[in-house]
């Protein structure tokens, strides 16, 4: 899937020759402390950052060049550690940008006059109740839970083989993960590839079953949850990191 | 507003644009009057104006003309502030309408009216391919490189006396009498304001606005943000391009002055004096303006200080715009309600 790819920002090695694979049917996590290229991974993979060298393979073509919206066409979507909604729309009519696009049309029969039914029906399934008022209400005034969902209904809007989730649940209440681990579990079960990335580790070990931990931009550790959380160097950056494991 | 201190104002929608903003606006003639009047009687002043050419005399319907060539460039400066491209150079649109018709007349030897529709829409499209390159800038950065191209252009007009150099190309034909270059602008400027802010409505519209606001997450949908712009250019320079060609038709000639600064200060006024946001309140705006600076003749010398005068005070008291202003009071009624 990734193959030794690399990115370097001025002198900062972001991410140094990691190489990592999903499958199909399969959710990974990568976790590791702040700053250790967690997020530029996911960037290098959707296309948000071109790799300095190494490959991004996705279903066997070589990605690496190609733009964020032929990945996206081709079934990959992200989602951003910051919600990124269109805030002066209304939450359904956030949902409607990405449906207009090629990839939504070809595969969610969005076409002309049911983008609104269509928009609907995501946000319901990522937990909006279909008549509440947060439906219509422009996304500004919507709470941090919210526009995460937000963030997700606009992921799957493009009906994705390969969705990578940055920091889905950080924010949410335990409530609102909770409603949401039963979707992310059917969506692999689907068929689809996860990658979440993720500093709520408990939430994440439910969905995920392999991680892996990066640190300083390399790859230290991968393999089964509970297994790797027990291994020295993954403790010794954890510890060192801002962040405490709850696992 | 004496002594407001007990009393704030209040602002209701009246009852007709409640009942008329659902689809019981079919329920009833008021409804729909209310609805299409304003539109309608825009139109058909419009429409009928160049048949009161005995009444008017021809100045004012020269004016007129050159009116509706600049509200055209209004509502296309509109469309683009719109989807975030503010351009401070229109007349490069305007320009490129008028030379390109006139190479497609002069050397070409299309028929006229053939030489206006191409002339307009391969200008449009050039536009697009030339700030094709410049688009993924943002805010003011584009607007300076839209500010300097026209002045390039002139320059190099003048310098390499390519198009006829500092002369201009002479000796288009007319296209065929006033009153049809007029109803070809009007015509042109119907199907422009209703179309763009029908367009803007739209779910394409929506992207549009989406790419502006926040172009990562609309990559993200999978959208192509650089397409989408192009698109919009070329759509929203269509109006502009279609007034410097009809207008280069009725002068018989296309010079330098095409590129001149006022072709790019007046469609941005026009917009800002009738109200930012709207394509009727850009084609109202240009449709006061080019009357106002042809009546402000007899100020002479004085005739730009007198007409900053009247803009600068019109931007001070109702800086919502003109065109906003009526609107609203259209759509809604005051009231002081106590505390």
């Amino acid at each position: 899937m990734v193959d030794r790819v690399s990115k370097q920002f001025g002198g900062v090695r972001a991410v140094d020759g990691v190489s990592l694979e999903v499958r199909p049917g399969e959710a990974l996590g990568i976790i590791g402390p702040n700053g250790s290229g967690k997020t530029t991974l996911v960037n290098l993979i959707t296309g948000f950052v071109r790799p300095d060298n190494g490959r991004v393979l996705f279903r066997g073509v070589d990605i690496a060049k190609s733009s964020v919206e032929a990945r996206v066409r081709m079934g990959i979507a992200r989602s951003f550690q910051t919600p990124r909604p269109f805030y002066r729309l209304p939450a359904f009519r956030n949902v409607i940008i990405p449906l207009c696009s090629r990839r939504a049309r070809e595969r969610l029969g969005s076409g002309f006059g049911r983008r609104e039914e269509v928009a609907l029906d995501l946000l319901e399934e990522v937990g909006f109740e279909r008549d509440a008022a947060a439906v219509t209400k422009p996304a500004s005034e919507l709470p941090h839970g919210y526009l995460k969902r937000l963030e997700l209904a606009r992921c799957l809007a493009l009906d994705p083989q390969l969705l990578l989730l940055d920091e889905l649940f950080s924010g949410m209440s335990p409530a609102e993960t909770a409603s949401l681990i039963p979707l992310l579990l059917r969506l692999v079960q689907e068929g689809r590839s996860l990658v979440l990335v993720e500093h709520r580790l408990a939430e994440l070990f439910q969905v995920v079953g392999r991680v892996v931990v990066l640190d300083f931009g390399r790859k230290i550790a991968e393999g089964h949850p509970a297994e790797v959380m027990t291994r020295e160097e993954v403790r010794r950056a954890y510890l060192g990191g801002e962040v405490s494991a709850s696992a | 507003m004496t002594a407001p201190g007990a009393y704030r104002r209040e602002r209701l929608d009246r009852g007709i644009k409640v009942r008329s903003d659902d689809i019981f606006a079919l329920a009833g003639w008021a409804e729909l009057v209310y609805l299409a009047g304003p539109r309608v009687a825009a139109a058909v002043l419009l429409l009928v104006f160049p048949l009161l050419r005995n009444w008017t005399g021809d100045y004012w319907q020269t004016v007129f003309l050159v009116a509706v060539a600049m509200m055209l460039a209004a509502v296309s400066w509109a469309f683009l502030e719109n989807v975030g491209l503010v351009s401070l150079g229109h007349s490069l649109f305007f320009g490129a309408g008028g030379y390109l018709t006139a190479i497609a007349v002069l050397d070409l030897r299309l028929p006229p009216l053939l030489a206006v529709v191409c002339g307009t829409v391969v200008a449009a499209a050039g536009c697009g391919v030339l700030l094709g390159p410049v688009l993924r800038l943002r805010g003011v950065y584009f607007s300076l490189v839209t500010f300097a191209l026209p002045l390039l252009f002139a320059r190099v007009i003048e310098a390499t006396k390519i198009l006829g150099g500092t002369e201009g190309l002479a000796g288009i034909p007319g296209l065929g009498s006033l009153e049809a270059r007029q109803y070809l602008l009007v015509v042109g400027l119907l199907v422009a304001t209703f179309g763009l802010q029908r367009l803007l409505d739209s779910d394409y519209g929506l992207v549009l606005h989406a790419i502006r606001d926040n172009d990562l997450s609309v990559r993200a949908s999978g959208i192509p943000v650089g397409w989408w712009k192009f698109g919009a250019v070329v759509v929203g320079a269509l109006p502009a391009t279609l007034a410097g060609a009809v207008l280069a038709t009725h002068y018989h000639v296309v010079g330098m002055s095409a590129f001149a600064l006022d072709y790019s200060v007046l469609p941005l006024t026009a917009a800002v004096l009738g109200g930012p946001g709207t394509m009727a309140g850009a084609a109202v705006g240009a449709a006061l303006l080019v009357p106002l600076s042809e009546l402000l003749r007899a100020f002479g010398t004085l005739r730009v200080v007198a007409y900053c005068a009247v803009l600068v005070l019109a931007l001070v008291s109702v800086p919502e715009g003109l065109f906003s202003l009526v609107r609203r009071r259209y759509h809604q009624f005051e009231r002081w309600v106590p505390l």
